[in-house]
């Protein structure tokens, strides 16, 4: 067994256990990388099926590859696909894209992190407590048909890995989160032996993590030796320039990279220029303070 | 450190980036050998010091690291504390700059090495057990001035809890105390006592070090010429790495089973994760609790190459040739290397709970797949917390207690000793919502019904099947077998009721057969001398009620000869096939547990009907 063996085998066990204990569960699919291989680990822990529904949302400003990309892979592998928005603060207009051209004390200014707060964590909150629409893949027209489930999900699959930043090496495999999403990072179960916490009071829901021993380096390796397809927008396509994650055109910038494919990309991790950078330097919301991403988290926003 | 929030990182394995240390572009990382260690100790006695300086002395900082936080410290004029250094690297990796500190690995010669978890976040014992049950080998530090205190009895009595055996004890601040053998001499020698007083009995080597100044830590330090032994590094590298699982009997704990028939799929998966040894396609299996055997027919997985065997480590699937009624928690092994299976086992315990555990309640046990009500049979022992010394008459298990107790589950389960294996030889129990302790089985302990269930196993493992099987009998009948058994004192309706129920399910359908006990005494006992013992008759009743089962059917029988009491002895020998007990009790004064209860004024409908909705419960039938 190698090392992505070992990392695999562990994250079949968690979705394995995570299924069993939670009768409404669904993953989050962001469409980047990491959930990407996370949509594939749920493949090889059910046995090329993924028997509960994947939950993506959309604030809008996804990049088109993005979504084409969704819904392609959606419909090819039968997933139940369900997506979230925050209709109403697009609606309004009240979004970071929209105000970035108001002066800077002016009131309706919305800043990353509060159009984040809204577009990210309050949709999501929203969708996954069934207070905000869903709509649904209809894998027969490949039309969005608002979902008549309005049940709320308390077992939510996420992508997020230790090694991402600080606030997330301190995260467990089975994490809970209160009624308002909060998550205690004083006070967290322990995990011995791979008994995870899976006894719940109602109204609590708990986050599943299982890339959370997996690296950047791991995830791309692993790409590559399962030949799982990726969104175009990782690779150079010419111009010099690539995405290191994705997330939304306007707070997202491209890094100077020639990698034109996932061997490029593992060459640029293991020795080149990225060995020492970390992945989500390219996020300008992360940049808006200390403990930024903490507050987030704590409020739901993987 | 001490002052970050607590937090453990999560890793359950090992991590072998090698980011910070080139690689050949392209070319695969060497596999090296990885050992997780963890180290522990009470507060303020040189863990994040150790930390810091091995890593500085197997040159595993960053390159100039070390110096600017000297600097910085110089600059506003506090001591140089190591423990800063790795708040910086935490900050550092909070504020998204470097990558290959998330958890702090350093190198030598042997192999690498994985520190499991933050020094400061140890200090909250949840965190330092949750970081400690994922270590190889773990490093104890010991202050040599404040000598042996709460936390260093306390993690050391955990340690050889969690079975970590490979333990370096530091005592550390040997510049503090001159270099005193006699110091060195006296706080092993106390450790020592500690240890053995509490029956943890593992090998341990003490190395005298001064953390600070790194003597002892990578090379032997000339202040104490009379330490003869090894370096602590250089002992660490002697730790031999756990023995291979593959090479133990096969244990598979079921974790689901799969049947996935949306999309047209067929395939009836019993997935798991193989915690030891090999299974092969054509291996003849056996699930136990239920004893039940049937042989694999495929290795299934997605997106793999067909193979025909695979080991421990892999979660993975199986299609069995027999299509056998097995759920999760029961564990599949060779039938020559069976696990244990009983009701009783001695275990060694740590207990986290806000709230004691306590005798006469009821909690829920969590082993490998298996969960189960879990009560304490006997307490043999509890150490208290903050001392750990003597045995004290306690009557519960405190918070941060630890406990050497016999429990009790309700339903027998598969076991190993830990010794055994470990994977499934330790288990979690839930307290309410919260996972409350975690212990390791050191024994089995024999139950009342050890002997009929080892009659009953080697009689299932040795089975001859016909040719019809136990589902085709199911989807021909319409339900699965079960035993009805209406007891209780002789002339109180048993029988009445039992004909009526037979009549209803057979005029429903279902293949119902009534049996008197007068049926089996007159016939099988007809040898037994009047004042045979009770244990033989209901030995025979189970065996013609498990032969009568076997044949698919819903059996209901009554007898007077044997009581609720019997009903755990009958169902040894049954095994995993539902049963019901109702008492017949017109006195309404019996307590005895059952599963129904009527006074024998019950109209045979009203019984009927509440004894089929107990049938569908159990899911013997739709
Ligand atoms: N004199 C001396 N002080 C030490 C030594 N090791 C650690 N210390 C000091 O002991 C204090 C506590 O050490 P620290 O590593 O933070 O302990 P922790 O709480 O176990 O992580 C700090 O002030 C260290 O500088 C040593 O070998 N000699």
């Amino acid at each position: 067994m190698d090392h992505l063996d070992q990392l695999e085998q562990q994250s079949v066990y968690i979705f394995r256990e995570a299924f069993r204990h939670f009768e409404r569960m669904c993953m989050l699919w962001s469409i980047g990388k990491d959930s990407t291989v996370l949509l594939w680990l749920a493949r090889k822990a059910f046995f090329g099926h993924i028997p509960f529904p994947l939950v993506h949302i959309d604030t809008s400003y996804k990049l088109p590859e993005m979504i084409q990309y969704r819904d392609r892979l959606a419909l090819e592998y039968k997933l139940t696909m369900i997506v979230g928005q925050d209709e109403a603060t697009l609606a309004a207009g009240a979004t970071y894209p929209a105000t970035a051209h108001l002066a800077a004390d002016d009131p309706r200014k919305v800043t990353r992190k509060q159009c984040c707060g809204a577009l990210k964590s309050g949709a999501l909150k929203a969708t996954l407590q069934g207070t905000g629409v869903r709509r649904k893949l209809n894998l027969a027209t490949g039309a969005y048909d608002i979902d008549a489930d309005r049940e709320p999900w308390h077992g939510v699959i996420v992508g997020a890995r230790s090694d991402e930043e600080g606030s997330r090496s301190k995260e467990r495999y089975f994490s809970p989160r209160d009624k308002n999403n909060a998550w205690d990072v004083g006070d967290q179960p322990p995990e011995l032996w791979n008994q995870f916490k899976t006894d719940f009071a109602p109204g609590t829901h708990v986050r599943i993590h299982p890339l959370l021993d997996w690296t950047e380096l791991n995830i791309w390796e692993y790409i590559k030796r399962e030949s799982i397809p990726t969104v175009s927008l990782y690779y150079d396509q010419g111009d010099g320039k690539r995405y290191r994650s994705l997330g939304c055109g306007p707070c997202q910038t491209p890094i100077e990279s020639t990698a034109k494919n996932v061997d490029d990309i593992i060459a640029e991790l293991r020795s080149g220029k990225l060995r020492n950078i970390a992945e989500r330097s390219g996020r300008a919301q992360d940049q808006e303070g200390r403990g930024g991403l903490e507050d987030l988290r704590r409020d739901g926003y993987m | 450190m001490n002052q970050s929030p607590p937090s453990t990182s999560p890793a359950g394995l090992p991590d072998s980036r090698t980011s910070g240390h080139p690689d050949p572009a392209g070319a695969q990382p060497a596999a090296r050998p990885q050992m997780n260690i963890v180290i522990v100790g009470h507060v303020d006695h040189g863990k994040s010091t150790l930390v810091g300086r091995l890593l500085a002395d197997t040159g595993a900082l960053p390159e100039g690291k070390l110096d600017k936080v000297r600097r910085e410290c110089a600059r506003t004029g506090k001591p140089f504390e190591y423990a800063f250094l790795l708040d910086a690297l935490e900050d550092e990796q909070d504020q998204g700059i470097t990558i290959d500190t998330a958890r702090c690995f350093f190198k030598t010669a042997a192999r690498d090495y994985i520190i499991i978890d933050a020094p400061g976040h140890i200090e909250f014992l949840k965190n330092m057990i949750s970081g400690a049950a994922r270590a190889e080998a773990a490093i104890l530090m010991i202050d040599a001035k404040e000598g042996v205190r709460e936390n260093s009895r306390r993690h050391g009595y955990i340690l050889g809890m969690l079975g970590i055996k490979q333990v370096v004890v530091c005592v550390n601040k040997m510049d503090l105390v001159g270099y005193s053998q006699q110091v060195f001499d006296g706080i092993e020698k106390e450790y020592r006592a500690f240890l053995s007083g509490i029956g943890a009995v593992s090998p341990r080597q003490f190395v005298p070090i001064a953390a600070l100044s790194g003597e002892n830590l990578t090379s032997r330090s000339a202040n104490m010429p009379w330490y003869q032994g090894a370096s602590m590094l250089a002992l660490l590298d002697t730790f031999p790495k756990a023995p291979d699982k593959v090479a133990q009997p096969l244990r598979m704990p079921v974790q689901a089973i799969y049947k996935f028939t949306s999309h047209g799929d067929e395939r009836r998966i019993v997935a798991g994760r193989i915690e030891t040894g090999t299974a092969k396609v054509g291996d003849e299996v056996v699930f136990s609790p239920s004893n039940k055997s049937a042989s694999i027919r495929s290795i299934e997985g997605f997106n793999t190459a067909p193979r025909d065997a695979i080991g421990a480590g892999w979660s993975t699937g199986f299609t069995l040739s027999q299509e056998i009624y097995i759920t999760r928690g029961e564990v599949m092994s060779l039938r020559e290397h069976a696990p244990l299976v009983g009701t009783r086992f001695r275990a060694n315990l740590i207990w986290l709970g806000r709230k004691p555990l306590v005798q006469g309640r009821d909690y829920k046990l969590k082993l490998h797949t298996a969960a189960q009500p879990v009560r304490i049979h006997k307490l043999l022992k509890v150490l208290d917390a903050s001392e750990l010394a003597g045995e004290l008459a306690k009557q519960e298990v405190g918070r941060h207690d630890v406990a050497d107790l016999i429990l009790e589950t309700r339903q027998p389960v598969a076991f190993d000793l830990t010794s055994d294996i470990e994977g499934t030889g330790r288990f979690v129990i839930v307290d309410g919502y919260e996972i409350a302790g975690g212990g390791i089985i050191t024994g089995a302990v024999p139950d009342d019904q050890d002997d009929l269930r080892s009659e009953a196993r080697l009689r299932d493992f040795s089975w001859i099947h016909g040719s019809v099987g136990i589902e085709d009998r199911a989807k021909r009948f319409g339900h699965l077998p079960a035993l009805v058994m209406f007891v209780g004192k002789r002339g109180v309706s048993k029988e009445r009721y039992a004909r009526a129920l037979e009549r209803a399910l057979f005029d429903h359908g279902k293949h119902a057969y009534f049996i008197d006990g007068t049926n089996v005494l007159m016939g099988v006992d007809h040898d037994l001398t009047v004042d045979a013992t009770q244990a033989e008759l209901v030995r025979r009743f189970g065996e013609v009620a498990h032969l009568l089962l076997t044949s698919g059917a819903i059996l209901v029988s009554t007898t007077n000869a044997i009581g609720l009491a019997d009903h755990s002895s009958v169902q040894a020998l049954i095994g995993d096939t539902p049963s019901i007990a109702i008492e017949v009790d017109p006195t309404g004064r019996s307590t005895a547990s059952c599963d129904l209860r009527i006074m024998g004024t019950e109209s045979d409908q009203e019984v009927v009907t509440k004894v089929i909705a107990l049938l569908r419960q159990k899911q013997v039938m739709a």
